[in-house]
């Protein structure tokens, strides 16, 4: 497969180079998100929209930074806008619709520090991403952040049943398990080939 | 300099020694607060790698908490979290460059995970909860504590990923060439597993000598 | 430079500033923000302006030894810019050498040795890009090098390092058919140790899709490169 199809940067995206299980971006929220499923859903829906939003964010000062020829300011613009875009979000939202905002808004600041947003708009500079791409890229990145952080809150809750030794409940377990699950999405690696 | 400057009053009183010593062990970043977890996966898989991540980190936690904790007073709290970020920026981007003028193999190696100190918790926690209230010199001891408690968790992650994954030891050959690498130990999942490990090493510990002190008190009692 | 004008916050000892400013003093939050923003991009600047000289002869530097590693004997290099329906052009002075479309070797006594051309292909988990050694008086590949890969280690990472892989492209043919401007016949993977033709590459156990990977992206940039570099042969052999 091309790797500059559309195609090709979703399956990546979400499946092959799984931010979180491939590229470990993302993981305290994912850490500390997936507890339960009922949080894991809307948390991964702001995910997806944020990662939109900073896709789109990051693609326009890449295009003026070049323009400039300034890349040393790279990081500090990304960080800056994202975390401002997130903001205007969270307030649009609460104005357009308090519904939307009950279900996501508790997640919207944890999703400011989220390195999954960073990386991934970091990642698609890297990859000389069109704009086309980086939307694609945003919305892989973002599925394949849900689809993780469910899979892992569905293991997660039937663990809470498991009997397990006292010492390994909380954080060991659940990185075992996460190594796991990240062995699993190695399958998927030869996808694009 | 006044020790309990600005200290709340309830809070008992921290030795200097202290400062600088909890970052190692007690409220070690990695192990115990579970912070900056993202490149503690993903660039330990071998011993050269974690060490340059370490010190990177170590490097822009010291330089920020100090310049923090120098304009303590001069910025103001609405802004803070804005200046905080200006300036922690400011310092990856001076990794980034100095990395890659160094060794572009290393920087190659470390990838984006440079540009993502940039989100490190670890760095904003210590920003807002030390380096803003406390003086220069403890917030300096705290960064350095805090730092090398960092890199000596990536160094233990490190260490077992490339002993097990590739055989070797900061790219000295361990065990000559029969050995079969684990590979997988070098790959993603093996970062999660052997955290996950260390962890539980820990936990066990921790639970056996909280155990035996339990004994030993009980038995005082008797 | 402009920066010099913003007021330096390390100036003030803060140890004698009054406690934090009460809320609402905007004028205050602007002017912290500000100093610290010049401070910043000061900074900056300054880094960025001395880092970046290091930067780029260390990137030429890890090229220039590509180069002469795919071309066995060569001492010197020419680097090419393609134009379109035009002969090569020379890369002008102050031009990174990664902007070159192909690069020309010469020995010591400044005789060709063959050109050197970027290739990549999607991988098993990323794309690998490589640079490869051609000789168009052979017409065979002389030399291959992975620049960059993220192949499992242990496994698809052997086509960067596995001496019996490398040894393929000691002249690994790759003909241009003169009639149809093709390559003719195509480069071939094959099971490990069951090389018979020599424009096969022996495969290696337990990495076939990092080998096709391999040879996909040499067919594709022969064919893409190599008539062009043929056709205007003596432009770039006289180019010393």
């Amino acid at each position: 497969m091309n790797p500059d199809s559309l195609t090709y940067v979703l399956l990546d995206a979400s499946l092959v180079n799984n931010l979180v299980l491939a590229s470990f971006l993302g993981i305290c929220p994912f850490l500390g998100v997936s507890a339960k499923n009922e949080t894991a859903v809307p948390m991964g829906f702001a995910v997806i929209f944020v990662m939109l939003v900073a896709g789109v964010c990051s693609y326009a000062i890449n295009q003026i930074l070049i323009y400039f020829d300034a890349p040393y300011l790279r990081i500090i613009a990304y960080i800056a806008v994202i975390a401002s875009a997130v903001q205007l979000v969270e307030m649009f939202i609460k104005w357009f619709s308090p519904t939307l905002f009950r279900a996501l808004g508790i997640f919207l600041p944890l999703i400011t520090t989220n390195c999954a947003i960073m990386g991934m708009a970091l990642f698609a500079t890297a990859r000389e991403y069109n704009f086309m791409q980086t939307l694609t890229y945003a919305i892989g990145g973002g599925v394949g952040f849900t689809l993780a952080l469910i899979l892992m809150s569905g293991l997660r809750e039937q663990l809470e049943l498991a009997d397990v030794p006292s010492f390994a409940r909380g954080a060991a377990l659940t990185l075992i398990i996460a190594g796991i699950l990240s062995m699993a999405f190695m399958g998927f690696a030869g996808l694009g080939g | 300099m006044p020790k309990q400057d600005t200290f709340t009053p309830g809070e008992p009183p921290v030795l200097e020694a202290d400062v600088f010593l909890k970052g190692l062990w007690r409220e070690n970043p990695v192990f115990v607060s579970l912070l900056g977890m993202c490149p503690v996966l993903a660039v330990t898989n071998t011993v050269m790698n974690s060490l340059a991540m370490g010190l990177a980190t170590t490097f822009v936690l010291f330089m920020s908490t100090s310049l923090i904790s120098l304009l303590r007073s001069f910025i103001p709290k609405q802004v803070r979290i804005p200046v905080f970020i200006v300036i922690i920026a400011t310092f990856v981007t001076i990794v980034e460059y100095s990395i890659q003028a160094i060794s572009l193999e290393l920087y190659e190696n470390l990838g984006a995970f440079i540009a993502l100190i940039v989100v490190n918790c670890l760095i904003m926690g210590r920003a807002e909860a030390f380096a803003s209230k406390n003086p220069l010199p403890r917030a300096m001891l705290d960064a350095l504590g805090m730092g090398a408690g960092f890199t000596f968790a990536l160094f233990c992650l490190g260490a077992v990923r490339e002993i097990l994954g590739s055989g070797s030891f900061a790219g000295v050959d361990l065990f000559g060439p029969n050995f079969q690498p684990w590979a997988i130990m070098i790959l993603p999942p093996g970062g999660f597993l052997v955290l996950g490990g260390w962890l539980l090493l820990f936990a066990w510990a921790r639970e056996r000598s909280d155990r035996k002190k339990a004994e030993a008190e009980a038995a005082a009692g008797d | 430079m402009t920066y010099a004008t913003a007021p330096s916050p390390e100036g003030q000892p803060p140890e004698q500033q009054p406690p934090r400013p009460a809320a609402g003093n905007s004028a205050h939050m602007i002017g912290a923000l500000g100093a610290v923003a010049a401070l910043s991009g000061l900074l900056l600047v300054m880094v960025y302006q001395a880092t970046l000289p290091i930067i780029e002869a260390n990137r030429e530097a890890l090229l220039q030894e590509a180069i002469f590693d795919v071309l066995p004997g060569a001492e010197s290099r020419a680097a090419f810019v393609i134009r379109n329906g035009a002969p090569p052009a020379e890369l002008e002075e102050g031009q990174a050498l990664g902007d070159a479309d192909f690069y020309a070797g010469f020995d010591a006594d400044g005789v060709f040795a063959g050109v050197a051309l970027r290739a990549s292909a999607q991988g098993y988990q990323d794309v690998i890009r490589a640079l490869f050694g051609y000789d168009p008086n052979a017409q065979e590949i002389i030399g291959f090098r992975v620049m960059e890969n993220r192949e499992t280690p242990g496994l698809g990472d052997k086509i960067a390092w596995d001496p019996e892989f490398l040894a393929n492209f000691d002249g690994l043919q790759a003909r241009i058919n003169p009639d149809t401007g093709e390559l003719d016949p195509p480069i071939r993977g094959v099971q490990e140790g069951a090389k018979t033709q020599p424009h096969e590459v022996d495969g290696i156990s337990g990495a076939t899709i990092s080998v096709d990977a391999v040879v996909t992206m040499l067919n594709r940039a022969v064919g893409e490169r190599v008539p062009y570099i043929l056709e205007h042969l003596d432009i770039i052999e006289g180019a010393r």
